[in-house]
């Protein structure tokens, strides 16, 4: 059954490389509005990411639970 | 067959005080009083048949005592049958049982919520600039660890020994697609700087195999045995190896994909040699490697990845599916939903090998280590920077306005409306219907509960309780007439006892 998986993979993997090659404008084009997304988050965490980030990490203590 | 995977989730979380000092244990006092507030008739929990110390190998741990004692009078029980306490020094909320994932998945979401109005309301009653903040987390980056518990209902026939061997190979593998991700390392002997980024909160903290402790030498296998039903017919396993997860599917995943190996395990579908030769040393080094490339090995010597060690479940799955059904892991009514969990689990497994950033929207380590890696590129970072803790602390904050989970495009499960509801109204197929329904109609009446029982005062006499030991009774389709028909506690107590016990599946009311 491992062998099943391990060609299953292989040919996930083919067909993955195959559609990278027969598309790569669509590709760039996904991966530059990915980009621009995470810009936009940066943008936001920059603002609400707490101030004194050194303070904060520290400060965090938590008595263990369960 | 597999009996029916009754299922629920129990959820600690991490509590800050800003602007002044303040104990944990009174800090979260605080927050569940300030909630239990808002409903002044509120019932208590009952801790007769507590029983924390029981092993499931058949031992008694005799210094074990309900952890819960020292925090009596913070526990409360809400009318969608949930739990709603102090565990120690958190705030956790315990879901009702449910009959599938999807149903887990509402009820946690519905927790987040009581969580968040908690934290309101008490935050209104201290001084400005004095503030409660709730993390949905399982880690300080300082060594200490809170829990995010699942249940499972199993047959008591099912011999433990093959149970805790086989589930171990899932809790190790599953931590691709379940782990929340984080910044650093807590692991004893271990410099954070050796491992700047991981996939769970919790795989540092496991230093057993199997073991009835849940706070010291944590095992990836907890035995407690407390079934909080019919012990000779049920056990209920008690997992403690899982992250707190903020995407709803992963907690779909995470909750779906064990309770379907779960029952492959109980119909002895899945082959024993699928066991792993060294769990231990297997969960930090799938945890440790977020390139996904570590490898377990199993009894017969063979070594794969995480992902294939998932493919393989996932396969054997499908076949257990495709032979025998997986009616036992949805919903009465509400079939489908173990299709989706496979469609999902395979959907994810591939996503993960063939490019793991396009699984960003569904897994938390993932989603967090995109924003950890863009906001160090950004600023020019480098490892161990405080402002990447602070975004691995922030990404599980419980304030909409601070949270970076919510701003990073996770895809929902829940429709909100839903949510809602599900913060007062309980789940119609386990027996929690009985109880959240009894709560909204007599909250007066209704002087304590627990899982297994609800004690009533009717009057001048003595007070009667009624057990529930039978997870899938109490539903809406068993006692939802019965509810409607009783106008008092006492008129329910009349009904049960006349012949309708047999109906409701209690037993008689017998004296408290």
């Amino acid at each position: 059954m491992a062998e099943r998986i391990q060609k299953q993979r292989t040919d996930r993997a083919k067909e993955g490389s195959a559609a990278d090659s027969a598309a790569p404008s669509a590709d760039t084009e996904r991966g530059e509005k990915l980009k621009a997304e995470l810009d936009d988050l940066l943008d936001e965490i920059d603002e609400v990411l707490e101030s004194n980030a050194e303070d904060f990490v520290k400060s965090y203590v938590q008595k263990g639970g369960e | 067959m597999a009996i029916h995977k009754v299922c629920g989730i129990e959820t600690e979380y991490g509590i800050i005080t800003r602007g002044f000092d303040s104990n944990p244990v009174v800090a979260s006092s605080v927050l569940v009083n300030a909630y239990a507030g808002n409903f002044p008739q509120l019932t208590g929990w009952d801790f007769a048949d507590e029983t924390p110390g029981s092993d499931a190998r058949g031992f008694a741990l005799e210094d074990a005592f309900p952890p819960e004692v020292e925090t009596h009078l913070v526990n409360s029980v809400l009318t969608n049958g949930a739990r709603y306490y102090v565990d120690h020094a958190h705030p956790e909320v315990s879901t009702p049982e449910c009959t599938s994932a999807a149903q887990v998945v509402l009820f946690d979401r519905a927790a987040e919520e009581v969580i968040r109005r908690s934290a309101l309301s008490a935050n209104e009653k201290l001084p400005p600039g004095h503030e409660i903040v709730l993390y949905k987390n399982n880690s300080d980056g300082k060594g200490n660890s809170y829990g995010c518990h699942e249940n499972y209902l199993v047959d008591r026939e099912l011999p433990f020994g093959r149970l805790a061997s086989l589930i171990t190979t899932h809790f190790v593998t599953r931590q691709v697609f379940t782990g929340a991700g984080k910044v650093g390392c807590e692991q004893p002997g271990r410099s954070a700087a050796a491992v700047p980024y991981q996939i769970s909160q919790r795989a540092d903290f496991f230093e057993e195999e199997i073991g009835l402790e849940t706070t010291l030498k944590r095992p990836i296998v907890n035995t407690r045995d407390e079934p909080h039903c019919n012990p000779n017919l049920y056990r209920r396993l008690h997992v403690i190896v899982g992250d707190a997860n903020m995407s709803e599917i992963a907690t779909f995943l995470k909750v779906g994909t064990t309770a379907i190996v779960l029952a492959m395990i109980e119909d002895d579908f899945l082959p024993h040699n699928l066991q792993l030769a060294n769990p231990l040393p297997s969960m930090t080094a799938v945890s440790h490697d977020p390139s996904l490339g570590a490898t377990v090995e199993r009894i017969n010597g063979q070594r794969l990845t995480a992902l294939e060690m998932q493919f393989l479940l996932l396969e054997f799955a499908e076949k257990y599916n495709q032979q025998f059904g997986l009616s036992c892991i949805e919903t009465p009514g509400d079939e489908g939903e173990a299709d989706m969990i496979l469609r999902r689990w395979k959907e994810v497994l591939e996503g993960l090998e063939s490019n793991p950033d396009s699984m960003a929207g569904v897994v938390d380590w993932v989603a967090k280590r995109r924003l950890v890696d863009g906001f160090a590129a950004r600023h020019g970072l480098t490892a161990g920077h405080a402002k990447l803790k602070a975004i691995d602390l922030q990404y599980h904050d419980m304030r909409p306005d601070r949270c970076l989970a919510g701003r990073v495009g996770l895809e929902t499960l829940c429709a909100e409306p839903d949510v809602l509801r599900a913060v007062s109204e309980p789940p119609a197929s386990t027996r929690a219907f009985f109880r959240g329904k009894c709560l909204q109609k007599w909250p007066g009446e209704v002087v304590a509960a627990n899982w297994d029982s609800l004690v009533f005062d009717i009057g001048d006499e003595p007070l009667r309780r009624v057990p529930m030991m039978e997870p899938l009774r109490g539903t809406q389709a068993i006692v939802g007439e019965l509810l409607d028909t009783a106008s008092s506690p006492r008129h329910l107590i009349d009904l049960l006892g006349a012949g309708a016990s047999e109906t409701s599946g209690f037993v008689d009311p017998g004296m408290y």
